[in-house]
């Protein structure tokens, strides 16, 4: 059975359509890479996955791990296993890291039945988990992407699916804005999550990232659709043609960064 | 007889009921009822009291407040480590604690600098109308007394308290005081603190008020700096049902002023924060940061007074106000007010006005967060950010857990 299924999915912000009927299925332990120029929807489908409440689906269905996720509330998806490695990971004054990290993964971990982590366990575990992304444990007391850099919100967002351990990851753009050196630390991080049991989407406007990440299938997406479908060589085709190549204009950033 | 004078005669009567005083305090008491009565409780048509009426205090006939004893350590559990003084019903409860060297404490027993820099109210000649016990505290020139000084003042009866406080800081010398308001009942508490910190003085004042949420509470802190002084004030105001605090500073050359405030309200509560910084002369610097939690049919009212007087070149002064609104039928009136006379300095200020961020909401809910639990968190955090600048560490622990309870109760209902 699919991890997740997408039929028909139509939503839209304030009055203006932006997805126009995306169909998409995804089985557990596939990497799909979601490629397409600015304002082709990429984003609004991330945030959508994650229940993003300014966007208003007005047709079709998300069914995941047998659920209609439509239905669950963005708590109630975190908790089902679905993380979003957000592009513009939101600051959080007077929030430490850690404290935060901590109820989230408390949540996650009741969700599933389990019991919840003591600060001596949490911490080990975290521990661990930091050496796999590289981060520096004092980024633990410090408030929530206060202060970080841009690398440093990015690899803060891969070590916070690294510690809730996911069964579907929506990565947005997570490349955008790293040099080569932090994009390298963050492929590796979301490469040593990658396994049978998960599934990701990483959704980026260029190649770049998936020479590090190398996904099973890429999906083109332009002005709310997917209109083409292909192995990883697809985006190879991309790379060397551009979007252009396909037929697709790629404009100008001019969907604001909701 | 007009509501005016049935109001004076009212306290005409409680004046002259008090016990008997030495003269220089029976001189001060005379002099400030007549002011008192020449003034009479202001309106709002008073532009200072635009926003806060102060009616429901002056059609009270207040009583005097009996002797009692009350516990301290549930009042105020952070004045525990400290030299503490506990005022219960304006009255001095046991003896005063072994003080360290450098540092004299207790009550006052004569005059010295009292009522010589508090700006004159209807509210604060009525305090000294009514003087009764001061608690005084003196650090020696170039003492420096690290552990906190705690003034506890507990209300239980209702009735009309006049807490008086006189701290007086020699040069270098080094100081910490907590000053906490607490109690039970529907009481008035008008209180007035005095601070004089000399030459190259520190001095750290933090107040908590945590009044009985039926009582009106009324203070005026006013601290005189000299040069290169450096004073910092946190105001955290919890309770009471109509509260009014005047914060005042002057400061001399070099000197630094911080005035911080955060209060949080719910219910039908009102809290009103004046604050003035006075720049008298050049190389001032001033910070304040008030932040304010608005839930229920609350109101607040900031109002930041900046002077920068002729004189007071490269003075350096930033203010901030931020609200965070979390009912529709909450109000929150707030203005700076600057008055710049110099013409080579840095002045900024800016309020604002706001709800929860709802990308941040969304961020924690993304993680699993519950949308209540992540409000809570996300309230608690807007008041952290005063909380955290809180040095006595007692003190910020205690409020930390305060808040933190406060705003999961909050976030269940």
């Amino acid at each position: 059975m699919a991890l997740l299924e997408i039929k028909n999915l139509h939503a839209t912000v304030g009055d203006r359509e932006i997805l126009k009927g995306i169909d998409l299925t995804i089985d557990a332990g596939e990497v799909h890479a979601i490629m397409g120029p600015n304002g082709s929807g990429k984003s609004t489908l991330a945030q959508v996955l994650a229940g993003r409440d300014i966007y208003h689906v007005t047709e079709g269905e998300i069914i995941y791990d047998g659920r209609n996720l439509l239905d669950l509330s963005p708590e109630d998806r975190a908790r089902a296993g679905i993380f979003l490695a957000f592009q513009y990971p939101v600051e959080i004054p007077g929030v430490s890291n850690m404290y935060f990290l901590k109820a989230a993964l408390n949540t996650v971990r009741k969700a599933h039945g389990l019991e919840e982590l003591d600060a001596m366990d949490f911490l080990s575990l975290v521990k661990e988990k930091l050496k796999i992304m590289d981060v520096d444990q004092t980024l633990l007391n410090r408030p929530v992407n206060t202060g970080f850099s841009g690398g440093e919100k990015k690899r803060n967002e891969i070590f916070q699916m690294a510690v809730l351990e996911p069964k579907l990851a929506v990565l947005d753009e997570t490349d955008s804005g790293l040099d080569i050196d932090a994009l390298r630390i963050v492929a590796a991080g979301v490469n040593a999550l990658r396994g049978p049991e998960r599934s990701m989407i990483v959704v980026t406007h260029y190649q770049r990232l998936l020479n590090y990440i190398v996904p099973d299938f890429v999906h083109v997406l332009s002005e709310g659709r997917i209109v083409k479908s292909g192995g990883k060589e697809l985006a190879f085709v991309l790379e060397e043609k551009g979007y252009a190549g396909l037929g697709i204009e790629d404009a100008e950033e001019e969907v604001a960064r909701v | 007889m007009t509501a005016v004078s049935e109001q004076i005669g009212n306290w005409l009567d409680l004046f002259t009921a008090q016990p008997p005083a030495e003269a220089w305090r029976k001189e001060l008491r005379d002099g400030a009822l007549e002011r008192f009565c020449a003034l009479g409780f202001p309106t709002t048509r008073d532009e200072e009291w635009r926003f806060t009426s102060v009616a429901p205090i002056a059609r009270t006939k207040w009583a005097a407040a009996p002797e009692a004893t009350a516990d301290a350590d549930a009042q105020a559990p952070w004045s525990t480590g400290g030299i503490r003084l506990v005022f219960v019903n304006g009255r001095l409860a046991g003896p005063v604690p072994s003080l360290p060297k450098g540092l004299e404490a207790g009550l006052l027993a004569e005059r010295a600098e009292l009522n010589r820099i508090v700006p004159e109210t209807a509210f604060t000649a009525l305090n000294t109308a009514f003087l009764d016990q001061v608690a005084w505290l003196k650090v020696a020139r170039g003492a420096i007394v690290e552990t906190p000084i705690h003034l506890v003042y507990i209300t239980t009866a209702d009735a009309y308290v006049a807490p008086r406080v006189l701290i007086q800081a020699g040069a270098d010398a080094h100081i910490t005081i907590v000053e906490t308001f607490a109690g039970s009942g529907a009481y008035f508490t008008n209180a007035v603190t005095e601070i004089v910190a000399g030459q190259g003085a520190v001095v750290d004042h933090y107040k908590v008020q945590r009044e009985s949420l039926d009582a009106y509470h009324v203070a005026a802190l006013e601290a005189r700096l000299g040069q290169s002084a450096n004073f910092r004030t946190h105001s955290i105001s919890l309770g009471g049902k109509l509260v009014r605090n005047d914060v005042g500073a002057v400061l001399s050359e070099g000197a630094e002023a911080t005035l911080n405030g955060l209060y949080i309200v719910n219910g039908s509560q009102h809290v009103d924060n004046h604050t003035t910084i006075d720049h008298a002369k050049p190389h001032g610097t001033s910070h304040e940061l008030y932040k304010g939690i608005l839930d229920g049919e609350s109101n607040a009212v900031f109002n930041g007074k900046i002077i920068v007087r002729q004189d007071a070149q490269k003075t350096d002064s930033k203010q901030t106000n931020k609200n965070l609104v979390l009912s529709d039928n909450s109000v929150v009136n707030t203005k700076p007010e600057l008055q710049i006379w110099a013409d080579d300095v840095r002045c900024t200020h800016g309020a604002t006005i706001g709800q929860l961020d709802a990308e941040a909401l969304f961020y924690l809910q993304s993680r699993g967060i519950g949308r209540r639990e992540a409000r809570s968190l996300l309230t608690y955090a807007f008041a952290e950010d005063i909380v955290d600048r809180i040095k006595v560490e007692s003190l910020r622990d205690s409020l930390e857990k305060v808040l933190f309870e406060k705003f999961h109760e909050h976030a269940d209902q």
